[in-house]
């Protein structure tokens, strides 16, 4: 079993938003990765951006990032 | 084979493109289908590709570069997405079918159409454009160039006054992207119509639409799109609400390098060549016996000779160009009806030699030597 940590999640309107997300944190050299939304999130699909719950803050607020559909913490 | 039909496609791509297109299909899996190493790398691509075409038109947003198979789907969207029966509409008559066929099912739903007039040399006169101005005209639909004549229209003019009236403007950029700088902020662009196998040389079956901020276009088609799937209606957020279905990842890859390739060649280095080309081969025909050259030759425009020999009929020169010299052109009606009316050649049709940036002047030369032949039989 995957050893569960509390993880922020950011999801996106559109996958475009969320490969946007991804270039963004690459570039900047911000923590985490693009995953599956989590069910317990919405069960709409697409793709979320998860990382450590303990980054929301720098995450949420980055400089460029695309509009958030919604910011959620879980433990993944 | 000479090619010179290259307002038809450009069938030479640069050799980037033919390995892009080779490794996506060994590469890519769904964009936003799942998230999986295959489905990410198209995702990667594909955005990739929508941020370079955003630069390349000066748009201002990635996520209003929206994909589609060609430019007649592309200006399907737009047309039938913003405007509706209560609307009057100008265009002009250098347009393809591509703008002409959606504008006359608009009209046949109780829109009004007005289009401006072109001459017997193919050219308009931009100041006839305020008389054409009624209460409820809601847009300017029209090509950047003939794909007739190679005569090219005045966009920035254009955008100047669809701004000064409240006017949208789409733009059929079919036979300039690629080798015509197009800004869609600076020539006040609402929608930017392009086609990706012609002059931007990526594989047939791209194409899409970039979106000025601000201009909210209804989906044209509604469907999958990994994303937001329990919602009964398309998402609104661009570009998904433009995008149901499986995009053509392999040929946006495809699309991608050629960007890549137009930016390194540079598309003013573009344009010189295949214009020189263009003016090599004008030289050459123009005073031959027999042969009427069609087009205005006085400025700018696209790389394109359109004539015909004697009262030939365009398909046989076209047939004899081929079959005897090699040589591959395009005949007929080129989808441009009201084009040939204006020119007063929609019974004879027309021979429309068309450059590319991989013709050579030893070609325009072969070509002109054949038409020269031909004329003197």
């Amino acid at each position: 079993m995957r050893e569960r940590k509390p993880m922020v999640v950011f999801t996106f309107h559109t996958t475009a938003a969320a490969m946007a997300m991804e270039k963004l944190c690459k570039a900047r050299g911000l923590p985490g990765r693009l995953g599956p939304t989590p069910r317990s999130v919405t069960s709409d699909c697409g793709i979320a951006w998860l990382a450590p719950a303990s980054d929301r803050e720098v995450l949420e607020n980055a400089p460029g990032a695309p509009e958030f559909a919604g910011v959620y913490e879980r433990e993944l | 084979m000479i090619y010179l039909d290259n307002a038809a496609t450009s069938l030479r791509k640069p050799d980037c493109v033919v390995q892009a297109v080779s490794e996506a299909l060994c590469s890519l899996g769904n964009v936003g289908r799942g998230v999986n190493a295959g489905s990410l790398s198209a995702a990667r691509v594909v955005y990739g590709t929508r941020e370079k075409l955003s630069a390349f038109f000066g748009g201002d947003d990635p996520s209003r570069v929206c994909f589609t198979c060609n430019s007649t789907e592309a200006l399907n969207i737009a047309i039938f997405g913003l405007l509706g029966p209560e609307d009057h509409i100008i265009s002009t008559d250098l347009e393809h079918n591509s703008v002409l066929r959606p504008l006359y099912r608009l009209e046949d739903r109780g829109a009004a159409l007005s289009f401006l007039a072109a001459d017997r040399r193919g050219c308009v006169d931009y100041d006839a454009l305020p008389g054409l101005l009624r209460p409820n005209t809601r847009a300017v639909v029209c090509t950047h160039a003939s794909n007739l004549t190679g005569n090219a229209l005045d966009i920035r003019r254009i955008g100047a006054f669809c701004r000064e009236h409240g006017l949208l403007f789409i733009l059929d950029a079919s036979q300039t992207a690629g080798s015509f700088p197009i800004h869609v902020a600076k020539d006040n662009i609402s929608v930017l119509c392009f086609t990706g196998h012609k002059g931007l040389m990526g594989p047939q079956g791209t194409g899409g639409l970039v979106i000025a901020p601000g201009v909210e276009i209804r989906p044209f088609k509604t469907g999958g799109t990994g994303v937001q799937s329990h919602l009964r209606a398309q998402p609104e957020a661009y570009p998904t609400r433009l995008e149901a279905g499986t995009l053509n990842g392999h040929g946006i890859a495809g699309l991608s390098a050629a960007v890549d390739f137009l930016r390194e060649t540079g598309i003013e280095n573009i344009h010189r060549h295949e214009t020189a080309l263009m003016r090599r081969f004008y030289e050459g025909v123009r005073a031959v016996p027999g042969v009427t050259v069609y087009g205005d030759f006085d400025r700018e425009r696209a790389p394109i000779v359109t004539l015909n020999v004697g009262d030939m009929d365009s398909g046989e020169v076209s047939d004899i160009l081929m079959e005897d010299f090699g040589i591959a052109v395009r005949s007929g009606a080129h989808c441009a009806p009201r084009m040939h009316a204006a020119l007063g050649t929609t019974v004879q049709g027309a021979v429309r030699f068309s450059f590319g940036y991989f013709n050579t002047a030893a070609e325009a030369d072969t070509a002109v030597r054949a038409i020269r032949s031909i004329a003197e039989e």
